[in-house]
């Protein structure tokens, strides 16, 4: 027992477990019951009723079987390379998104730490850092599909992608500098316990989105563009270039991409939650001094699973709001518009720190 | 293309919102998010908005004038209506009707169709037959309004399948001939048989 508990505390191993745990356990369940929740959700607000046929006899719930059946499709599906594909980018190209989707999740913390124990998979000095650079690798995902498929309009959809997710991470990053000035670090764990402060004695907590609204929303923005996600779906383009980047890939890669897709989506929402929502902090806890550890743990991963679900709940609800952009529209709303608004944060942003510090 | 210079070119002035508000995007956003939001938690307690009808297990109002099925009438005494005078035969435009007369026992009836066929896949649902029809022997007002069925032969009503709605899938062995009508030796024997085809 005790042998099993020191391997255990080796932390490559302990690392390894965590990493199962989160994404096993978080990430991927939840992106994938979102791909059915999107479509009984966007049926909802279309007034309509959605998936609701795929059953085992009498049991359909509610739609819930649809999972398993889409599953066991995309298993079962032919898994086609078009003539002249390059073979072995064409092969790779889905996963490098769904890697980069998953490995956002390295740096979230679940809930506050208990001694030595963190429910962080690592928490590096870099910290968002590393974010920035493994969002930028997804696009590779995007490019590689689409000029590995010899086809133009998945070619198309690829430079879209690259183009689209290149601006929008410039911005992306400045929008947060403003987060890095106002809690002094870009350590996660250090910004997560920064919004744990308040203002005027206990009454406002010092979350992210009080301390930079602006930040919020355009690093908000960013993100949807990033996930290549309606308003800013130029890339997929259903009504111009059939599916953009993926648009060759069928059966399990083409299940990957989608997969992709919704990590990435878990991943912002996980994201928006610890830089701009308190992390796993409950405001006014600490005002109760007697709550039991183990209890306060349970609670605070319970309210960051919450604060998730809200912002996958509210980026779908975008989704089945907003119509698509044009890709000059995408292209001006982000160099022209947001941009020179995310610089004016920066500065705004500095002047009130040397104001009032 | 070069269009003469004499020619006018018709423009049609857009006329667009501009301004910070517009070019921001954000607060079209969220008003269109108001309405979607509504829209969504009024049907996620209790579909209170929802107009889908889930079609096999509920079905909407079919108009009694709705062209579906036929279906072959009777007289008050449970006998068919039809006095096999082909005139539905004769008009149907996609010639899906077969029907072949025999002469009936009871003397007060002349004719009777002995076989009386309507290919539904060849039907065209027209109505023609119904209007044509002298007796008011057959009609489109059974309200089935679609047939699906795994075989052609479903399709092939004969004539006491064409009893009102009839449904083949609700049976085991969907496919039964006509009944053979009692052959009575006289005519006093045959008048409490004239309810010939039986009415099950």
């Amino acid at each position: 027992m005790e042998i099993i508990l020191e391997i255990i505390m080796i932390p490559a191993v302990l690392a390894t477990i965590k990493i199962l745990v989160i994404i096993l356990m978080f990430a991927m369940p939840l992106g994938t019951v979102l791909t059915l929740m999107e479509r009984k959700w966007s049926a909802m607000i279309q007034d309509r009723v959605g998936p609701n046929r795929a059953n085992i006899g009498k049991f359909t719930g509610h739609g819930a079987l649809h999972l398993a059946a889409d599953g066991l499709k995309s298993i079962f599906k032919e898994d086609t390379m078009p003539k002249g594909a390059d073979g072995f980018l064409y092969l790779i190209a889905p996963f490098f998104g769904l890697i980069a989707g998953v490995a956002t999740f390295a740096i979230i913390p679940l809930a506050g730490p208990i001694g030595d124990f963190t429910f962080q998979v690592t928490d590096i000095e870099p910290g968002l850092l590393f974010i920035f650079a493994i969002t930028s690798l997804s696009v590779y995902g995007a490019v590689l599909a689409g000029s590995s498929s010899n086809s133009k309009f998945a070619l198309l959809g690829g430079t879209r992608a690259a183009a689209q997710m290149i601006s929008y991470e410039v911005f992306m990053g400045l929008a947060l500098m403003g987060i890095f000035m106002v809690y002094g670090t870009t350590r996660v764990s250090g910004i997560v316990d920064g919004q744990n402060e308040y203002w005027f004695g206990n009454l406002i907590p010092m979350w992210g989105v009080f301390t930079q609204p602006l930040g919020f929303l355009l690093f908000f923005t960013a993100l949807v563009a990033e996930t290549k996600r309606a308003p800013f779906d130029a890339p997929e383009g259903e009504s111009e270039i059939v599916a953009g980047y993926f648009l060759e890939y069928s059966g399990m890669r083409w299940s990957a991409f989608m997969l992709a897709e919704y990590v990435a989506l878990v991943g912002v929402a996980s994201l928006i939650t610890t830089l701009f929502f308190g992390g796993y902090h409950i405001p006014w806890l600490h005002l109760w001094e007697s709550a039991p550890q183990w209890l306060v743990t349970i609670m605070q991963v319970i309210k960051f699973s919450i604060f998730t679900l809200f912002f996958c709940w509210f980026q779908i609800q975008l989704r089945w709001t907003v119509p698509k952009f044009r890709f000059d529209q995408t292209m001006s709303l982000g160099w022209k518009k947001l941009l020179p608004l995310s610089l004016v944060n920066v500065i705004v942003t500095a002047f009130v720190i040397l104001a009032f510090a | 293309m070069f269009i003469g210079g004499s020619m006018k070119l018709k423009v049609k002035k857009v006329q667009r919102i501009d301004g910070v508000r517009e070019s921001f995007y954000f607060p079209a956003i969220f008003s269109g998010l108001r309405l979607t939001v509504k829209h969504f938690w009024r049907n996620l307690f209790g579909s209170k908005d929802v107009v889908t009808i889930n079609y096999p297990e509920e079905k909407r109002h079919v108009s009694e004038r709705w062209r579906g099925r036929h279906r072959l009438t009777r007289r008050d005494d449970g006998f068919l209506s039809c006095v096999a005078c082909y005139m539905c035969e004769t008009i149907c435009p996609s010639k899906c009707i077969h029907i072949e007369s025999g002469e009936h026992p009871d003397l007060s009836v002349e004719k009777y169709p002995v076989v009386f066929n309507i290919d539904e896949l060849r039907c065209v649902f027209c109505g023609l037959c119904v209007e044509a029809c002298p007796k008011d022997a057959i009609r489109m007002d059974t309200g089935i309004i679609s047939m699906a069925y795994t075989s052609r032969e479903t399709f092939d009503f004969t004539r006491d399948l064409l009893r009102d709605n009839y449904d083949p899938k609700a049976h085991a062995n969907p496919k039964y001939g006509d009944y053979d009508l009692p052959s009575p030796s006289s005519q006093e024997e045959a008048l409490p048989n004239s309810q010939g085809v039986p009415a099950t």
